[in-house]
């Protein structure tokens, strides 16, 4: 896979590599710069792993005020610097480019304060988006969006991406529980946006902030939405003879007005997929499978699942089966979470993240279908239905070049199939490298140059990110080579 | 993951298996997030995904084992926490195993390194020299502090530390214990008496053998066993471990065709539990011993895993609270995570388990001597968990994760065996006072 280019690497950084290495060891401790040729390797991509370019040194700060001395360097001599969390971009978001300085938030993971009266938790970027949860688990709270790699990524790769999750149906995505930053700017000034409060004086730029993939300034704390338990909550597994039957019973219950929790989507291929990690009990004689989780008290439960049911009976349903008990529900959730990662058991993948309107989610499973089989390529179906964003997962093997061409072919061809029906690029994952020269297909210059005429507002000289999100042709005049 | 490796690279076995595995890591990086090392230094470097690049790299390209790989490698606890997360079954366990024999052949370390390493692989392994170097080392303690103010000899003061100052066990002799005339007789195994555990706390096998004869389980210790050789495993040091595997291999075939066979190899250090349930992989490649090493895995057997298939009675509840640790070679290693709190449980204890459990306490063999700093932060955070579960007593099955959180906490630690031998019948366990 080669086909999409990076920004050539500026020759008067290479040849400074040195110096910056130099002048970044004044900035950092020993321990937060990790520079070594030998070291740099492992942070050439992230979980878009058929992209790599090793960095010229990474940087993994303790402090915000240590992050603004970086970026206040790099922002000087201009050197492009890529933000990187826990480096699990499915769109390639955290992959490097040579003449960048990655600055790695790792080190910053501490939750720093819980505020239960007014149901928010500050914490720093590099805090794991599941470990919100469980510390609050206890007390009987939790934090919403749920990305599936939400055991690893962090929020601050959350806040880059916009990302979602399978209970972002009823609770929304990132952007909905995102009350306050402290982020640092590209020049080092360090701002504060928003607070405990769902809506800030002035202008939103926390709403511009969130998904805007590391390129508008570094995050490093976040204030974010707690949400108290529901009294109960349970997973009901539907089996469907077809994944149009599955789709168009999506359709239905959401038309219908009824909004469960989540509405998880799994084809044959996936659900022996993840059958074979978590063995969860998915019904292994079905085409499809919904999971549906409803939540509230026994009798709201049982309400809403008598009606989701009654939809789906007119949907040929094969199997209705109700979880029995919390370890059930946990392998559930576990099986679908861990569905990319388990697909490495049978093949390399490209995972796609298109979203569509949800009357048009059984034509583009079809289309999808057919142009995987025209690639001569398996695809495997796995995610959030209830909002429309699908992730087929097509598989190949990375050792196979012609494999690879074919199926990033296959992707971009999937995508603007999702366009095309009305819907986009991205649900989730971010533009990142992977969706970049798709752009054009989402919007039109005029749009375009808008996105553009922000991101220079921020960082004139386009430093953040640089070969991500944006065609490299048609950018302002003199940023491709920033 | 893509790979590039030539046919003449991937005609080494070695290199193959290690190609296969690295074929089915998908760079997602769930693994960084349940990595003792990574949730402790915030380095990807140090994370299980960072690993396998650094293997990836060296051995692509053919290279000698370099001063950074070794670094991150090094730090590695071979806790396996990683292998339980990974949606998609890469098998690090035998990539870092093969990392280290690499390390070994091609890397030659700092000499103080190298010397604190020599000796730990002579004497750790053999108790008589082991109880030696113990006794030495109570009249070393006050030399401690002066080793940990040195960088390089930071080990040599951890080591100190760690000797117990309680009495030590004695060597592990040939023996045969057999159940009470009036118990029917349900089975007839072999109990590991391995090295250190048997020098540092001979109790915990004395308590599995009353418990397992009470059961009427007939339990042999044949003459020439030994250490099971993951400790030298775990340093790279792959001959060495396959002599003591063999010569394991060996001793239990014999005793598998006297009257009665062996219906299990029974293990109470889940450590070593690990290792002998991978001697059919270790020695795949040994045709005189792979059916063999085989047969002894299989037979291989936690003394959890195997009273767990006795059934034994439901007692009364007990005033005692159990905090329940499970060592990594337990839950990671072996996937042993259900009967040992189910078999404390049916015995009456109240047993919590505490947060985080699956993060390793830093013992991992020779670990918190080889890497004492991060050792001592992984102690810290273990203990601080378990002591919030407020429990009375903590129970965990292998001796090195008893002596590391012995030497945090002033909450008793012991075997899980101990307690059930105390339940069934046994005496109470001298380490509770």
């Amino acid at each position: 896979m080669n086909q999409i280019a990076f920004l050539p690497a500026r020759e008067d950084v290479l040849s400074r590599r040195k110096i910056i290495i130099a002048d970044l060891a004044e900035l950092l401790p020993a321990e937060c710069l990790v520079h070594e040729a030998r070291e740099l390797v492992p942070f050439e991509t992230d979980a878009f792993i058929s992209y790599r370019r090793v960095p010229l040194a990474v940087a993994l700060p303790k402090t915000t005020a240590q992050v603004a001395a970086v970026m206040k360097y790099c922002h000087r001599y201009k050197i492009p610097v890529v933000p990187r969390g826990a480096g699990t971009s499915l769109s390639g978001g955290a992959i490097p480019q040579e003449d960048a300085v990655v600055l790695c938030l790792s080190k910053m993971s501490r939750i720093l304060e819980l505020d239960y009266p007014n149901r928010t938790a500050m914490v720093q970027a590099g805090v794991t988006n599941l470990s919100i949860s469980e510390t609050v688990g206890a007390d009987g709270f939790f934090y919403a969006p749920d990305p599936s790699s939400q055991l690893a990524c962090t929020i601050g790769g959350n806040i880059g991406m916009n990302s979602g999750g399978a209970h972002c149906l009823k609770y929304g995505v990132t952007t909905n529980n995102l009350l306050g930053v402290k982020m640092v700017l590209v020049d080092g000034t360090i701002i504060e946006l928003g607070g405990k409060h769902l809506d800030a004086a002035g202008y939103d730029l926390l709403g511009l902030v969130c998904g805007s993939e590391g390129q508008l300034g570094i995050v490093t704390e976040a204030t974010v939405r707690l949400i108290a338990k529901p009294e109960g909550a349970r997973p009901v597994l539907f089996g469907f003879p077809s994944s149009e039957a599955a789709g168009a019973c999506v359709a239905d219950i959401i038309g219908s007005g009824i909004i469960p929790v989540a509405i998880e989507f799994m084809d044959k291929p996936a659900i022996e997929i993840c059958e074979a990690f978590a063995k969860a009990g998915y019904p292994l004689d079905v085409e499809a499978l919904l999971i549906v989780e409803v939540e509230g008290s026994d009798a709201e439960m049982d309400a809403m699942l008598k009606s989701i049911v009654e939809i789906a009976g007119r949907h040929s349903v094969q199997t209705v089966r109700e979880c029995q008990s919390a370890t059930e529900a946990a392998l559930i959730w576990k099986g679908r979470k861990s569905a990319f990662g388990a697909t490495g058991r049978i093949a390399d993948y490209i995972c796609m993240d298109g979203t569509v309107p949800l009357s048009k989610l059984s034509y583009v499973l079809n289309k999808t279908s057919e142009i995987t089989d025209r690639f001569g390529l398996r695809v495997a179906n796995v995610f959030h239905a209830g909002d429309g964003n699908m992730h087929p997962l097509i598989l190949f093997n990375a050792n196979d070049p012609e494999d690879a061409a074919k199926a990033e072919a296959a992707g971009n061809e999937i995508l603007k199939l999702c366009v095309d029906a009305g819907g986009c690029l991205t649900g989730e994952h971010g533009v990142g490298i992977e969706k970049r020269d798709l752009m054009r297909h989402q919007y039109n210059d005029v749009d375009l140059n808008q996105q553009m005429a922000v991101r220079s507002a921020f960082d004139d000289g386009w430093i953040l990110n640089p070969s991500k999100v944006f065609p490299l042709e048609g950018r302002p005049e003199g940023r491709q080579d920033a | 993951m893509q790979t590039s490796f030539t046919a003449e690279q991937l005609a080494d076995p070695h290199v193959a298996e290690s190609e296969k595995i690295l074929r089915r890591c998908v760079h997602c990086g769930f693994c960084t997030a349940t990595c003792p090392t990574y949730v402790t230094l915030g380095n990807e470097l140090d994370s299980p995904r960072g690993r396998i690049y650094l293997i990836k790299d060296m051995l692509e390209n053919g290279r000698p084992a370099d001063e950074e790989v070794v670094t991150h490698i090094d730090r590695c606890l071979s806790c396996l926490s990683c292998v339980t997360t990974c949606p998609s079954g890469v098998d690090y366990m035998h990539l870092v195993d093969h990392a280290r024999v690499h390390i070994e052949k091609t890397y030659t370390r700092p000499p103080v390194d190298r010397l604190i390493r020599s000796t730990l692989a002579a004497v750790l392994p053999y108790p008589r020299r082991f109880r030696a170097a113990l006794l030495l080392a109570k009249l070393g303690r006050p030399l401690a502090p002066l080793f940990k103010r040195v960088p390089a000899l930071r080990p040599l003061g951890a080591m100190l530390d760690l000797a117990p100052t309680s009495r030590l066990g004695k060597a592990d002799t040939s023996a045969r214990a057999l159940p009470p005339v009036d118990v029917p007789k349900r089975g007839r195994v072999a109990i590991l008496a391995g090295c250190a555990q048997s020098v540092l706390d001979a109790g915990i096998n004395e308590a599995a053998i009353r418990l397992l004869t009470r059961l009427g389980v007939e339990v042999v210790t044949p003459a020439g066993e030994g250490c099971c050789g993951a400790l030298v495993h775990h340093m790279g040091r792959e001959e060495q471990a396959l002599d003591f595997a063999r010569r394991n291999i060996d001793v239990w075939c014999r005793e598998m065709e006297k009257d009665g066979g062996l219906d299990a190899i029974i293990i109470t250090a889940s450590g070593c539990g690990t290792t002998i349930k991978d001697y059919g992989h270790m020695l795949r490649l040994d045709s005189a011993y792979a059916a063999k090493a085989d047969k002894v895995s299989s037979l291989a057997k936690d003394v959890t895993e195997y009273l767990a298939t006795l059934d034994l009675p439901k007692l009364e509840p007990r005033a005692e609270t159990v905090a329940y640790h499970s060592a990594c070679s337990m839950q990671h290693g072996q996937k042993i995570t259900l009967q040992p709190k189910a078999l404390l449980r049916a015995a009456g204890f109240a047993v919590r388990d505490p947060a985080e459990g699956h993060l390793c306490c830093g013992s991992a063999g020779t670990y918190n001597i080889l890497q004492p700093e991060i050792s001592a932060q992984l102690k810290a955070r273990k203990v601080k968990n378990i002591e919030a579960t407020k429990a009375n007593i903590i129970s965990t099955g292998n001796i090195g994760c008893m002596t590391q959180i012995a030497s945090g906490t002033a909450v008793p630690i012991v075997h899980t065996v101990e307690l059930l031998d105390w339940a069934y019948g046994g005496p109470r366990p001298a380490k509770l006072g």
